[in-house]
C-alpha cells in the first residue's frame, strides 16, 4: 500500500506553511524528510498521517484519499511518532504500548491474547521488554522514544511516520533509534536534522519554506550548492577512507537569503 | 500479558462488577437510617421491602414516610449526582489534559446560579418556570457561550489547544458570577439572599421521587457513554494529536463527551445546586487506587462519587444537631484536605 500526496497545502493566517507538495513514498523504503526549522516538515507529516486535514490537495493511501477513510482505518495503516509526546499520567511502559492496539479494538472487539502477543513483540522489537512494568516518568528520553516507537509498532501499520525521533538523544541513542527504524519491515518517513544521518536513508525529500525542493537519492539531493541555498551553510563533502561513505563538514555560515 | 495476568485481569473485572451493588445498597441503607430521627436498619429494610418487593410488613406511617419519601429518594439522587459529577470530572481531565479540570470549569455552575437567581429573585418566567428549569437553562446557556468562545478563539474542540476551553470557561464563569451578584445586590432581600446562598452551596433537602426520574437516567447515560468510550479516553494519554493518530475521531469524541458531561452536570446542578470538589477530587483519588486506565477508572469513580456524596449528605444532616448544613460545605471540608494529601503523596512517589 503506497502513501502519496498531491499538491498538498496548509496555511495559517494567510502564511503558507506547506505549499504544493507532491510526492510518493515507495513501499519498503526509508524516506528522510529534511529541511531547516519551520520548513513545514512536521505539518507535512501530520497531514500524511491523516491527523491534520490538508487545506489544499490530498493524501492518498493506496487508491483512496485519506479524507474518505475513517480515522480508525487510517490508524491501522499509518502510525505517527510525534515529537516529544509526553504525559503526566502514571502509566507504565506496557500501558503506553497497549494504547497502540486502540484502532483494532472496540466495545464489541475486546482485548485478546493476540493483542497481548503483538504488544510483547513490539516491546521486544525496541528492546524494552525488561522495562515492561516501569512507570513512564522514570524513563529517560531515549527510553521514552523507544516506547513511542513500540506503541506505533503495536498499531501494526504498514507505514511509520517519525517526527525527529532522535531529538534530544545522545549519540548512542540517536544511532540505535535510526538503526532500529531502518531494520523495521515498515515503510518509513523520518524527519531528521542531522544531515550525516540523513545520508543513510534510501531517499531524501528536502523541504524549504513549505516547498519540496528536491527528492531523490541522498547524494543527488544533498549537494553543497543546495545546502548553501536551503540551510545557508557552506559544506564540504568528505569521503570516509574506510568505507567510502560521504560526510559533511560545515565550515562557514552564509547569509540567510 | 501472560495467561495468568489475563486471568487475574478478568477476575478483577468480575470483582468490580460484584462489589458495586452491595456497596451502593449499603450506602443507601445508611442514608435512610441515619438522620435527625434514627430509624432502625430493620425498619428501613421493611419499608424497602414493602415498596420494592411488595411485602407487607407493619411499619409506622411516619417512619415509612420518612424512609421512603424523604431519605431513600434523597440518597438515590445523591448517589446519581456523585456518580455524574465524578464521571464528568474523569472525562474533562482526560480530554482537556488538565489535572485541574472539573465539571464547573466550563462555566456550568456559574450559569446555573445565574439562572436560579433570575427565576427566584428577579422573577424571570413570572412564576411559571421553576428554579430547577431556570438553573438548567442558565447552565446550558453558559456552556454554549463558553464553547462558542473557545471555538472563536481558535482552540475550540479540535486537535489543537484544548487549553483554550479552560480559559474560556474561566471567562464565562466570571461573567455569570458577576451577573448573579448583580441580580442579588439589585433585587434580593436578606431572606432571599440567604436562601440563594444555601442553594448555591448545594442542597438536597428539596429532593423527592420526581427528581429521581431525572437523576437516574442522567447518571446512567453518563456512565454508559463513558464505558463505551474507555479506549478513546485512554488514547488521549499523550494528547489529542496522539489520540488522532491512534484512530480516535478526536473532534467527535470531544464534542459528544464534553457535551454530555456539561448536560449531566447541568441536570445535577439544577436539582441540588452546585456541589464542589466531587468532580475534581474523586477521579484523582481513584487514580491512586485503581490506576489511570479508564476501563477501571470509570466504574471506580462512578461508585466512589456516589458513595462520597451519600456519606457527605449524611454528615450534613448530623454534624450540627438541629441544622442541615449545605452539602457543598461538607464536600469541600473533606475534599480539600483529601486533595492536599493526594498532592503531597503524589510528589513523594
Amino acid at each position: 500500500m503506497n502513501l502519496s500526496c498531491e499538491n498538498l497545502g496548509w496555511s495559517v493566517r494567510g502564511q503558507s506553511i506547506v505549499d504544493g507538495v507532491t510526492l510518493e513514498v515507495r513501499e519498503g523504503e526509508t524516506l528522510g524528510l529534511i529541511g531547516p526549522n519551520g520548513s513545514g516538515k512536521s505539518t507535512l507529516l501530520k497531514m500524511l498521517a491523516g491527523i491534520q486535514r490538508p487545506m489544499r490537495g490530498k493524501v492518498m493511501l493506496g487508491q483512496r484519499s485519506l479524507g474518505d477513510l475513517p480515522q480508525r482505518e487510517v490508524a491501522r495503516g499509518i502510525a505517527l511518532v510525534e515529537q516529544q509526546a509526553d504525559t503526566a499520567d502514571r502509566i507504565t511502559v506496557r500501558d503506553a504500548v497497549e494504547l497502540g492496539r486502540t484502532p483494532w479494538l472496540s466495545a464489541l472487539r475486546p482485548w485478546s491474547e493476540d493483542d497481548s502477543r503483538i504488544v510483547a513483540r513490539a516491546l521486544d522489537a525496541v528492546e524494552m521488554t525488561a522495562f515492561d512494568g516501569r512507570p513512564w516518568h522514570t524513563l529517560s528520553g531515549g527510553e521514552r522514544q523507544r516506547v513511542h516507537i513500540a506503541r506505533a509498532l503495536a498499531q501494526e501499520p504498514r507505514i511509520l511516520l517519525l517526527d525527529e525521533p532522535t531529538n534530544h538523544l545522545d549519540i548512542h541513542h540517536q544511532l540505535s533509534i535510526l538503526d532500529l527504524v531502518r531494520k523495521l519491515p515498515t515503510t518509513n518517513v523520518v524527519a531528521l536534522h542531522d544531515l550525516n544521518q540523513a545520508m543513510e536513508c534510501d531517499r531524501i525529500a528536502l523541504m524549504h519554506r513549505g516547498h519540496l525542493v528536491a527528492l531523490g537519492m541522498p547524494e543527488e539531493v544533498l549537494t553543497s550548492d543546495r545546502l548553501r541555498r536551503v540551510f545557508a551553510v557552506s559544506a564540504r563533502v568528505m569521503i570516509d577512507p574506510d568505507d567510502g561513505r560521504r560526510l559533511f563538514r560545515f565550515h562557514r555560515l552564509e547569509q540567510m537569503s | 500479558m501472560t495467561q495468568a495476568a489475563a486471568y487475574s485481569a478478568a477476575r478483577r473485572k468480575l470483582h468490580w462488577g460484584w462489589i458495586t451493588p452491595p456497596v451502593l445498597f449499603a450506602a443507601i441503607i445508611a442514608g435512610a437510617t441515619i438522620g435527625e430521627t434514627r430509624i432502625p436498619v430493620a425498619t428501613v429494610l421493611q419499608v424497602l421491602g414493602n415498596n420494592l418487593l411488595g411485602t407487607d410488613y407493619a411499619v409506622g406511617r411516619i417512619d415509612a414516610g420518612i424512609v421512603w419519601d424523604y431519605r431513600v429518594s434523597r440518597a438515590v439522587v445523591a448517589a446519581c449526582c456523585g456518580a455524574g459529577l465524578a464521571l464528568s470530572g474523569v472525562v474533562l481531565q482526560a480530554l482537556l489534559r488538565n489535572a485541574l479540570a472539573d465539571p464547573y470549569l466550563l462555566g456550568i455552575s456559574a450559569g446555573a446560579s445565574t439562572g436560579a437567581v433570575a427565576v427566584t429573585v428577579a422573577g424571570v418566567g413570572a412564576g411559571v418556570i421553576s428554579l430547577s428549569v431556570g438553573a438548567f437553562a442558565g447552565a446550558t446557556l453558559s456552556f454554549l457561550l463558553v464553547a462558542a468562545l473557545a471555538r472563536a478563539a481558535g482552540g475550540g474542540m479540535g486537535v489543537r489547544g484544548a487549553g483554550v476551553i479552560v480559559l474560556a470557561g474561566i471567562a464565562g464563569s466570571q461573567l455569570f458570577n458577576a451577573l448573579t451578584a448583580f441580580v442579588i445586590a439589585k433585587s434580593a432581600n436578606a431572606e432571599q439572599a440567604r436562601g440563594i446562598m444555601f442553594w448555591l452551596m448545594g442542597n438536597l433537602s428539596g429532593v423527592r421521587w420526581d427528581d429521581v426520574w431525572l437523576a437516574v437516567p442522567a447518571a446512567a447515560l453518563g456512565l454508559g457513554a463513558c464505558l463505551w468510550h474507555v479506549r478513546s479516553l485512554d488514547a488521549f494519554t499523550f494528547g489529542a494529536g496522539s489520540a488522532a493518530s491512534l484512530g480516535v475521531p478526536v473532534r467527535r469524541v470531544q464534542i459528544v463527551l464534553i457535551g454530555l458531561a456539561a448536560l449531566v452536570t447541568a441536570a445535577m446542578v439544577s436539582m441540588v445546586g452546585s456541589i464542589g470538589f466531587v468532580g475534581l477530587v474523586v477521579p484523582h483519588a481513584m487514580r491512586f487506587v485503581v490506576g489511570v486506565r479508564h476501563a477501571r477508572l470509570v466504574p471506580a469513580s462512578a461508585l466512589a462519587g456516589a458513595v462520597f456524596l451519600i456519606v457527605s449528605d449524611i454528615l450534613s444532616r448530623v454534624l450540627v444537631p438541629g441544622q442541615v448544613l449545605p452539602i457543598g460545605v461538607i464536600t469541600a471540608l473533606v475534599g480539600a484536605p483529601a486533595f492536599a494529601l493526594i498532592l503531597v503523596r503524589g510528589r513523594a512517589r
